[in-house]
């Protein structure tokens, strides 16, 4: 399996690659360097989300209220600046995390003390959450002339050819990657999402398991509630809204099983390149927004098909294996 | 004439050879009582009747013509109908759906109609003695009253010969003596009974015929009336199993591990035993015995209700498996797939799993001290695979075993409880697996084996505790073991 999983992360990077020569020929200048790196920054809030969801995800689970979080904690820490605008970047940030990870924690409570069914919980807590941006907002917005400067300005400059926003998710990235690889949580999520049972007689507590990988799915997305409302330079109840299932689809084109304990850091990227790139080639080749909703839709289908098919063909490789034995014996 | 006859039937599995040339026959208004061990191919006859196996080699004749089950519609067509140990009903349904789901009567229009199948199975359970209404969902029945809905279902097609797959498993004295009203009422229609019990009362009480199985081969068949029991307690048992498992000779030490008075809210009741350094401690019983949810409790994934755990004198606290591993306790479980193993995972990774602590440094995961790790038990298991960091499905069954067992005896355990070592390998890995079962005891491992197979316990333990509906039914010593003895205390017949 870790060898075709391998194969879907050279494969979708051979994709990208391809899709972005053929809008190249299509539209002068889609492939300069300029302009990807504009692409990798217009995705960079995809990639951390599906991040956070990717490990949700792992444990056989799935979080829905990352979007409705991301509303809220933008919401909470675009306000916080229009009335306090001294107050310093770094707490503003700290803030957006802390509550992001506070929404993720009653998640991951439910789930592991109520042990309620992890789509049910998301499921209310996406509209507790984002009725919650409206109370507190009032329904009102939060414009760009309301917010501070360097509020606004961070995540957009250039460091060594990229924006802060690009490094920030890069940041992330190999964050992820240090903490599912390096980290005995990385382990059980794993192993709690690939035999729950089997993780049980091991000595992991999959419930905790489970909790953690919310609370770092909600401050993952309390992070980019900040980020997003920066980038937009507007904060209102409906930001991203939806967005939640572009994650789902960045995680499921990069090979993350549904079913819990496969998947890689590098394959929730690619997944979102992959729909960073879509997105952002079809207004650029003339497609119209609602044949983009339908196309990326297409490609969803397409990449749990092929996921579906990676599987059997796992239980082949066994069935083989054991004939193969039969006949040396 | 009998209705059914089976003729050199041979089924054969990957490794195994499931029933090798078993013939039978069935005749109207008799009960034939199909008795064997666990594993000695019952199971796999009464699928083979229900046309879920096709059967390799042999022929069934109904009524004297050959036939086969091409499906488990063509088995049901030809007469033929089951009730299975497990009943395999929908608790959301209503009683008269769950007896006609599949074979609903319609209505002109097709579609279908609810007044026949409710006054169908109101018959049907009157038949059967009892008062269900039948628009009521099954999970307000009881379980005995499940398996009369069963039964019902079984006789909702016009069958000739029924099949009873331990029909009393889960049933009290009163609902068993039912139960009997309703197989004499069937032997009065005529019908041909296949029933499969372990308990040699009611086999005694019910059958008029008996085959027995053993290994898969019909090793004897009669007239219950002309056949004392301890005659088919012997074709049971059969071999002479000292010679099949050489023991090893352990000197065995001083007590290591004692449970007292374990009890269980619903699965066991009052158990105590002590381990020994190097002592093999059989567990033996029927399915059901609750040997498996003892050996659960202990690992600590249930909770008991009372009792104390001591472990080298000093008290054990366990709350959960973490616990049980810390202290020392192991359980390779019973059902590799379901509880052994991450399929998905890499194997040094399944086999570092419950040592993380060990080989991780600061609270960082190391790579290299776990493929260390898996390499020495690798080596010690003869573990074949291409590389340590295949994901554990790719490899073959008895392989599967050995990732189990390594990943276990990583964690350097004092007791280690080893649940239905061998079942499902095939012969070769089973005696390597006793070999190596050997060779953990004489390292001073203390290890308690449960096991279905009577060869198995015979062969393997210094000692058996033989449980029986959650009590422990008795203890034997090696010097005065004997087959007869535990299948007389496994099954309550003394």
């Amino acid at each position: 399996m870790n060898r075709l999983l391998k194969n879907r992360e050279i494969l979708l990077t051979v994709i990208i690659a391809a899709m972005i020569a053929g809008f190249a020929t299509r539209a002068q200048g889609f492939a300069s360097p300029g302009n990807l790196a504009n692409i990798f920054n217009d995705t960079s809030i995809l990639i951390i989300l599906a991040l956070g969801q990717m490990t949700v995800i792992l444990t056989k689970s799935i979080d829905l209220s990352v979007a409705a979080n991301l509303a809220f904690t933008g919401m909470a820490v675009a306000m916080t600046n229009a009335a306090y605008p001294d107050l310093p970047l770094a707490l503003l940030i700290v803030m957006a995390i802390g509550i992001g990870a506070f929404l993720g924690a009653i998640n991951g409570y439910l789930v592991w003390a109520l042990r309620i069914p992890p789509i049910v919980v998301t499921l209310g807590t996406l509209t507790i959450y984002r009725g919650m941006a409206f109370v507190l907002s009032g329904g009102g917005w939060v414009n760009a002339h309301q917010m501070a400067p360097s509020f606004l300005n961070v995540p957009r400059m250039p460091v060594i050819g990229l924006p802060i926003l690009s490094w920030i998710a890069i940041l992330i990235v190999l964050g992820a990657w240090f903490v599912l690889t390096r980290l005995p949580f990385g382990r059980a999520a794993y192993a709690s999402g690939g035999n729950p049972t089997a993780a049980i007689y091991a000595g992991i507590d999959i419930g905790w398991t489970k909790f953690i990988a919310f609370v770092v799915s909600g401050a993952l997305a309390g992070l980019s509630g900040y980020l997003w409302v920066s980038r937009y330079a507007v904060a209102y109840v409906d930001i991203a809204a939806g967005f939640e299932l572009d994650t789902v689809a960045a995680c499921v084109i990069g090979g993350i099983s549904i079913a819990g304990g496969i998947g890689s850091v590098g394959g929730a990227v690619l997944g979102a390149l992959f729909l960073g790139v879509i997105k952002n080639a079809l207004p650029v080749i003339g497609i119209s927004p609602f044949a983009q909703m339908a196309i990326s839709g297409i490609v969803i289908v397409l990449a749990v098909v092929f996921n579906a098919r990676a599987e059997r063909k796992a239980g082949r490789i066994i069935l083989r294996d054991r004939g193969a034995k039969e006949v040396s014996a | 004439m009998p209705i059914l006859e089976m003729r050199g039937i041979s089924q054969i599995f990957p490794g195994v050879k499931a029933l090798d040339g078993v013939s039978i026959k069935l005749y109207p208004g008799q009960v034939t009582a199909l008795i064997g061990e666990n594993g000695a191919g019952k199971s796999t006859l009464v699928k083979i009747l229900t046309g879920i196996y096709r059967p390799n080699e042999g022929e069934i004749l109904i009524d004297g013509k050959p036939t086969t089950f091409a499906s488990a519609q063509a088995a049901i067509d030809a007469g033929v109908t089951a009730i299975h140990q497990e009943t395999v009903l929908f608790d959301e349904l209503s009683v008269a759906e769950n007896i006609f789901l599949g074979h609903a009567p319609r209505t002109r229009f097709g579609t279908i109609d609810w007044r026949r199948i409710n006054s169908g199975a109101k018959a049907l359970m009157l038949q059967l003695e009892s008062e269900i209404d039948p628009t009521i969902r099954l999970r307000d029945l009881s379980i005995a009253q499940r398996h009369l809905v069963a039964i019902a279902r079984a006789l909702s097609v016009e069958a000739r010969i029924v099949i009873m797959d331990e029909p009393t498993a889960a049933l009290s004295r009163k609902e068993i003596d039912d139960l009997f009203r309703i197989v004499e009422n069937l032997k009065r229609q005529g019908k041909a009974i296949l029933f499969i019990s372990h308990k040699f009362d009611e086999v005694y009480e019910i059958a008029e015929n008996f085959a027995v199985f053993r290994d898969g081969r019909a090793v004897g068949q009669g007239r219950l009336r002309e056949t004392p029991q301890d005659e088919i307690v012997r074709l049971m048992v059969g071999r002479d199993v000292k010679d099949v498992f050489p023991k090893v000779e352990v000197a065995i030490g001083a007590p290591v591990f004692r449970v007292e008075n374990y009890c269980h809210p619903t699965e066991f009741r009052d158990i105590s035993f002590e381990l020994r350094r190097g002592e093999i401690l059989g567990l033996y019983g029927l399915i059901g015995a609750g040997r498996s949810e003892l050996c659960q409790s202990l690992f600590g994934v249930t909770r008991p209700s009372s009792g104390r755990l001591v472990l080298e004198g000093k008290p054990l606290d366990i709350r959960s498996s973490g616990d049980a591993i810390r202290a020392g306790i192991v359980y390779v479980p019973e059902e590799r797939g379901r509880h052994g193993l991450a399929l998905p995972m890499p194997i040094f990774q399944n086999m570092s799993l419950p040592s993380l602590g060990k080989t991780s440094r600061s609270g960082f995961l190391k790579a290299a001290n776990e493929l260390a790790l898996a390499r020495k038990y690798a080596e010690r298991l003869d573990l074949r695979a291409a590389a340590l960091s295949v994901p554990v499905g790719t490899l073959s069954g008895g392989n599967q075993q050995k990732v189990v067992i390594g990943k276990w005896l990583a964690t350097q355990p004092k007791v280690i409880i080893l649940d239905e070592p061998t079942k499902g390998i095939d012969i070769g890995s089973k005696a390597a697996v006793h070999a190596f079962i050997g060779e953990l005891a004489a390292e001073g491992l203390s290890i308690i084996m449960v096991s279905s197979e009577l060869p198995e316990i015979l062969g393997m333990s210094d000692r058996v505790m033989v449980m029986r509906e959650g009590l422990a039914a008795g203890v034997f010593e090696r010097e005065s073991l004997s087959a007869e003895m535990l299948v007389r205390a496994a099954t309550g017949n003394q």
